[in-house]
């Protein structure tokens, strides 16, 4: 199991960033990925593999200010 | 034994049992505002070792050497001498920016890096800190005008300048905190992407969702390490939906706050008075049993 965003999410076998972000439907293109406390860059997400227990956090940039 | 207390920030020293109206006579006798440790007092307060007394005439200008310590005199003690010292950088100086700004200028920070390429317009005015007069002066030459207005020992360096992945790390790597305070997403996630890869360490205080009006309650901080987000991560501006200043302003100013407590950590008392609560809370049940 994987917390995203603190909620509970499953993990399978050769989840990756990418993977995930496509199962929660997280399309928006301004989003900032933190894996266990640690930035992912976007050209990475693909080639970085989620382990069974992390902590993801996903931050979906929206325009404002 | 005479006690050492400060007055108006400058170390004195009274006899035991004096009271806040004796301190007020030998050091300023028409004073009319009394504060003790940050706190508005009466004249028969008795002073204790190690306060600090701040004295005030009210309506007199007082000398700029004196200025500064009565400008920070309801800040909690030992607050100012930590913040004094503090480099906080802001980028961009529109609604988030200018009000976040100007909210860390009047808590005392030291210097303020502020960063932005454009010139006031009218439609700024809705939510920004500027006036009418500043309209088509550069924000950030605006900004400084405003900040020095509220406190003018606050250090305002300004950058007319876009702020770009090139130019992130040499703009703020002299700043303890970044406010990313920009209106687009995109430059959001550019500053966003580049502090994270050019410096990993540092933290970076994000404006996120904030247009329309009303849900107060809404507005959150969520923590991602490093990244402090402050906002309510939906509404998001576009055709039919505005920014206005008080959803901007309170989102602005939970940037600053957040800021504060990078700087200071949590305020300890805040948390004694959660504990507290608590406590309270327990202690009702316990006397009246549990509510379902």
């Amino acid at each position: 199991m994987l917390k995203v965003n603190g909620q509970d999410h499953p993990w399978h076998p050769g989840l990756t960033v990418a993977r995930l972000l496509k199962e929660k439907n997280y399309i928006f293109h301004a989003i900032i990925v933190r894996v266990n406390d640690k930035y992912v860059p976007s050209e990475e997400y693909d080639k970085t593999a989620i382990n069974d227990g992390d902590d993801i956090q996903a931050i979906h940039l929206i325009t404002g200010g | 034994m005479p006690m050492k207390i400060l007055v108006n920030e400058k170390a004195q020293e009274i006899a035991t049992g004096s009271l806040v109206s004796d301190a007020a006579r030998l050091y300023k006798d028409n004073a009319d505002i009394f504060i003790r440790n940050g706190f508005p007092c009466g004249q028969d307060i008795k002073l204790e070792d190690g306060d600090r007394l701040v004295l005030i005439k009210k309506g007199e200008m007082p000398k700029r050497e004196e200025l500064e310590h009565l400008l920070m005199a309801r800040h909690t003690p030992g607050v100012h001498e930590r913040l004094k010292n503090a480099t906080v950088g802001i980028a961009g100086c529109g609604g988030l920016g200018s009000t976040a700004a100007v909210a860390l200028a009047r808590a005392g920070i030291g210097k303020l890096i502020i960063a932005d390429h454009d010139v006031v317009e009218p439609s700024n005015l809705n939510r920004q800190q500027y006036f009418v007069e500043h309209i088509g002066k550069p924000k950030v030459e605006a900004l400084k005008e405003i900040i020095q207005k509220a406190n003018p020992f606050a250090v305002v360096e300004c950058h007319q300048v876009k702020i770009t992945t090139a130019n992130v790390a040499e703009l703020f790597s002299t700043a303890g905190v970044i406010v990313e305070a920009f209106d687009l997403a995109d430059q959001k996630l550019m500053l966003a992407e580049a502090v994270q890869k050019q410096m990993p360490n540092k933290p970076l205080v994000i404006g996120n969702g904030m247009a329309g009006w009303g849900d107060n309650n809404l507005l959150k901080t969520r923590k991602a390490g490093n990244i402090h987000i402050c906002g309510d991560e939906i509404s998001e501006a576009g055709p039919g939906m505005g920014l206005m200043a008080p959803r901007v302003g309170i989102a602005a100013c939970m940037e600053a706050n957040q800021v504060l407590e990078i700087l200071l950590g949590p305020d300890p008392r805040i948390q004694s008075f959660i504990e507290q609560d608590k406590q309270n809370i327990l202690n009702i049940k316990k006397a009246k049993g549990e509510r379902c």
